[in-house]
C-alpha cells in the first residue's frame, strides 16, 4: 500500500468552471441515476485538471455534494488510488517506471539522471522550469523500456542521451515529442542490431 | 509460425492506419448483423467450439463463462465489462488493441453483450493510458456514427452502448470484483466469491467480465468459424496469442503467435535473439511478474501454453515475456518485483498485506547481503502464509515468483545469506512477526 500526504496547505473554496460543470452532466449519463456514486472518479480526474493536476480537500467536498456522497468515501478513494495527486506537482509532471522490465533496461539510469536534473527528491518542484518527478510501478508498455511518464504521454525506447535531452527540454518549457526514441514503428521488432551494439542494452 | 493468413490483429503496429475505414477494410464488422442473427445459443457454442480460453491471466473458457449468465433477463439488467487494466508488469498487448484495432475490441463488446443479454458495456482503462483511452473514445464515436453501436447496433435489433471508465493507478483494479467496486465508486477491494459476478456483478446486477484480448478476437472467430480457430495451436490450448517480448532480447516487441510456439523460437525469430546469445540466458519470466521464472534449462524445450506450462510449475498468465540474461543479478530483478506487490497490495488481507512487504524486505535483504541463513526458510515460510489464505489471487500472485526464485536459484541465494543475525539476543521470536520491523526503525 502506498502512503499518501494531504498539502498542508488547502484552498478554502473549490467550484468547477462552467465547462466543466457541462463535463459533470456529461459523465453522469454514463451511470444508471440511482449508482451516480461511480462518477467520483471521473470527477476527481477534472477536480485535479482543473486545479494545476492536484486534488485539494476542498474539491472532495464538492464532490461529495454532487454525489450526494459522504465526504469520507470520497476521500477513501482519492487517497487509495495513486494517480490521484493530494499535494501540488510541477507542470511537467515525469514518472519513471522502475519495475523488473524496465529496470532490466536501464530505469535505474533515468532515475539518476531526474535526481541530478529535476530534483534530488521524488515530488519535489524544481528549482526552475516547473518540474517533477516520481518512480511509478509498471506503466504497461514493457516492450518499449526503459520509459517514462511526462503528464499524459509516454516517451519509449529511452537511453541515457535522450533522457537528457526530454529533461533539459522540460525544464524549458519546451517538451520534445512522445513516442519511441529509437524510431520504431509501435511495438514492431526491429531489424536485429548487431552482438556488440546490443551488449550494451 | 503463424502463416500471416491466420494473424488476427494485422494492424498490431499501425501498419494499415487504426480508423474505421481502415478497419473495414480488414473485414471488422463485416456480416456483424448476421452473425448475431444466428442467436445466442449459436455464438456462445462456437465460442465453445473455438475452446478460446481467457486472455487476462486466468485462462478459464470464454464460451462456458458467457453460459453462466442468466438465460432471461429478470429484474436486473446485464452488464458487460471489459477489462482493460493492464498493468501486469511484462505485458503490453491490450494497450496495442486499444490504439491500433479498436474496431475489433468494439465489434467484439456488441456481439459478446448481445451473447450475454447486456445492452450497456463499461471499458475499464488503467488510467496512465489516457492517450489510449482517447484514441478508443474516437474509435467508439466513429461506430456510433456509421450506426453500429446505439439503437438497433449494426442493424442487428440490439440497442447497445459503451462507455468508458478510467482507473486510476491501482494494479488489484485487474481483478474483476475489485474492478467492479472501482466502477461503483468504491476503493478497489476485490469481493469475497462466491457469488461471481455473472450472477451478482457490477450494481448487485449480472456482469460478465472478460479482458480486452478475448473479446477483441471473437468476431474473427465466429467469422471464420471457431473450428479455424481450434485448429491453430495445441489441443485445449488453441488459437493465437499476443506475446510481449521485453527485457534482455535485442529487440523487445509485441507478436501475435500460434499458442503452444517453442519459447526459444519465439525469442530468436521475434525479438533477436537473447542479448549475448542463447547461452547467455540466465531465466526467464514466461506470462507477467505474477508466474513463476524458469530456469534456462527449462527454457531450452519450453513450449508456451496454459497447460504446458503449468506442468513446469509456472504459467502463461499474460504472456508478457520477461527475458533475463546473466549479467542481471535475478535477486535484485525478483526483489523489485516484490516491492512491486508491495507497493500494490490493497491492503484488505492480512496475509498479503503484511507478507507482500515482508517478503520485499527479506529479499532486499538478501540482495544486500545482509541476510542470514535461516531467513530463506523464512522466506519461503511467509511465501506458503500467503499462499490460499486470501480473498483474491493477488496473495499466489505475490508469492508464486518468490517460490520459483526459491526453486530455482536456491544456491545463488544460500552464497548470499552468510550475514551474522541481525537479531541475536532473541531466539524465539515470535512466529508470524518480522522481527527485523519491530527491532530497526527503518526496516
Amino acid at each position: 500500500m502506498s502512503l499518501k500526504k494531504i498539502h498542508d496547505q488547502q484552498p478554502k473554496e473549490f467550484d468547477f468552471t462552467n465547462d466543466n460543470q457541462k463535463k459533470i452532466e456529461i459523465i453522469l449519463k454514463r451511470y444508471p441515476e440511482k449508482n451516480k456514486k461511480s462518477a467520483v472518479m471521473p470527477l476527481l480526474y477534472l477536480a485535479q485538471k482543473q486545479n494545476s493536476n492536484w486534488i485539494p480537500l476542498a474539491a472532495m467536498k464538492k464532490i461529495a455534494n454532487l454525489l450526494s456522497m459522504p465526504y469520507i468515501s470520497v476521500y477513501e478513494v482519492a487517497t487509495f488510488y495513486t494517480m490521484y495527486n493530494l499535494t501540488p506537482v510541477g507542470k511537467h509532471f515525469i514518472q519513471v517506471c522502475t519495475t523488473t522490465p524496465c529496470l532490466i533496461r536501464g530505469a535505474d539510469k533515468i532515475v539518476k539522471l531526474c535526481k541530478e536534473k529535476i530534483a534530488p527528491n521524488e515530488n519535489e518542484i524544481s528549482k526552475k522550469g516547473d518540474c517533477s518527478w516520481m518512480e511509478v510501478e509498471c506503466l504497461g508498455a514493457c516492450v518499449s523500456a526503459p520509459m517514462i511518464q511526462i503528464n499524459d504521454d509516454y516517451y519509449e525506447d529511452l537511453d541515457e542521451k535522450n533522457t537528457i535531452e526530454i529533461l533539459e527540454s522540460l525544464l524549458k518549457d519546451k517538451p520534445l515529442k512522445p513516442g519511441s526514441y529509437r524510431g520504431r514503428k509501435n511495438t514492431s521488432p526491429e531489424v536485429v542490431r548487431s552482438e556488440t551494439e546490443g551488449k550494451h542494452a | 509460425m503463424l502463416k500471416p493468413e491466420n494473424k488476427i490483429f494485422k494492424n498490431l503496429y499501425n501498419q494499415h492506419g487504426w480508423e474505421i475505414d481502415s478497419a473495414f477494410e480488414r473485414d471488422d464488422w463485416k456480416n456483424t448483423k448476421d452473425i448475431i442473427s444466428k442467436g445466442r445459443d449459436w455464438i456462445i457454442n462456437e465460442v465453445k467450439i473455438s475452446e478460446l480460453r481467457g486472455r487476462g491471466g486466468a485462462g478459464f473458457s470464454t464460451g462456458l463463462k458467457w453460459s453462466f449468465a442468466p438465460k432471461e433477463v429478470g429484474s436486473r439488467p446485464h452488464y458487460l465489462v471489459i477489462n482493460a487494466d493492464e498493468s501486469e508488469p511484462g505485458t503490453c498487448k491490450d494497450r496495442d488493441i486499444l490504439r491500433f484495432e479498436p474496431q475489433k475490441l468494439i465489434e467484439g463488446c456488441l456481439i459478446a453483450g448481445y451473447a450475454v443479454n447486456a445492452h450497456v458495456c463499461y471499458i475499464y482503462i488503467r488510467g496512465e493510458y489516457v492517450n489510449e483511452g482517447l484514441r478508443l473514445q474516437e474509435a467508439i464515436d466513429q461506430a456510433y456514427k456509421k450506426k453500429l453501436l446505439g439503437k438497433d447496433a449494426a442493424g442487428s435489433g440490439w440497442d447497445f452502448d459503451i462507455h468508458i471508465h478510467y482507473g486510476a493507478g491501482a494494479y488489484i483494479c485487474g481483478e474483476e470484483t475489485a474492478l467492479l467496486e472501482s466502477i461503483e465508486g468504491n476503493k478497489g477491494q476485490p469481493r469475497l466469491k462466491p457469488p461471481f459476478p455473472a450472477l451478482v456483478g457490477l450494481y448487485g446486477c449480472p456482469t460478465i467480465v472478460n479482458n480486452v484480448e478475448t473479446i477483441a478476437v471473437v468476431p474473427t472467430i465466429l467469422r471464420r468459424g471457431g473450428k479455424w480457430f481450434a485448429s491453430l495451436g495445441k489441443p485445449k490450448n488453441t488459437g493465437t496469442k499476443i506475446f510481449c517480448i521485453s527485457g534482455n532480447v535485442n529487440s523487445p516487441c509485441n507478436v501475435e503467435e500460434e499458442m503452444g510456439i517453442p519459447l526459444k523460437e519465439l525469442i530468436e525469430k521475434h525479438a533477436g535473439g537473447v542479448i549475448g546469445g542463447w547461452e547467455n540466458l540466465q531465466a526467464v519470466i514466461p506470462g507477467g511478474s505474477s508466474m513463476p521464472l524458469l530456469p534456462k534449462k527449462t527454457c531450452d524445450t519450453i513450449t508456451m501454453d496454459f497447460d504446458t506450462l503449468i506442468e513446469n510449475k509456472s504459467g502463461l498468465g499474460t504472456a508478457g515475456i520477461v527475458v533475463i540474461n546473466k549479467q542481471q543479478d535475478i535477486v535484485a530483478c525478483m526483489a523489485r518485483i516484490a516491492r512491486f506487490y508491495k507497493h500494490e497490495s490493497c491492503g484488505q488481507c492480512t496475509p498479503c498485506r503484511e507478507g507482500a512487504g515482508w517478503m520485499w524486505r527479506i529479499l532486499d535483504r538478501i540482495n544486500k547481503r545482509k541476510a542470514t541463513l535461516s531467513d530463506i526458510d523464512l522466506l519461503s515460510d511467509v511465501t506458503k502464509q500467503i499462499e490460499g489464505h486470501t480473498i483474491c489471487a493477488f496473495g499466489e500472485g505475490s508469492a508464486w515468483p518468490v517460490q520459483g526464485l526459491l526453486r530455482h536459484f536456491r544456491k545463488e541465494i544460500e552464497s548470499r545469506c552468510w550475514d551474522e543475525p541481525l537479531i541475536k539476543k532473541k531466539t524465539n521470536n515470535p512466529y508470524l512477526v518480522d522481527q527485523h520491523l519491530l527491532e530497526n526503525k527503518n526496516a
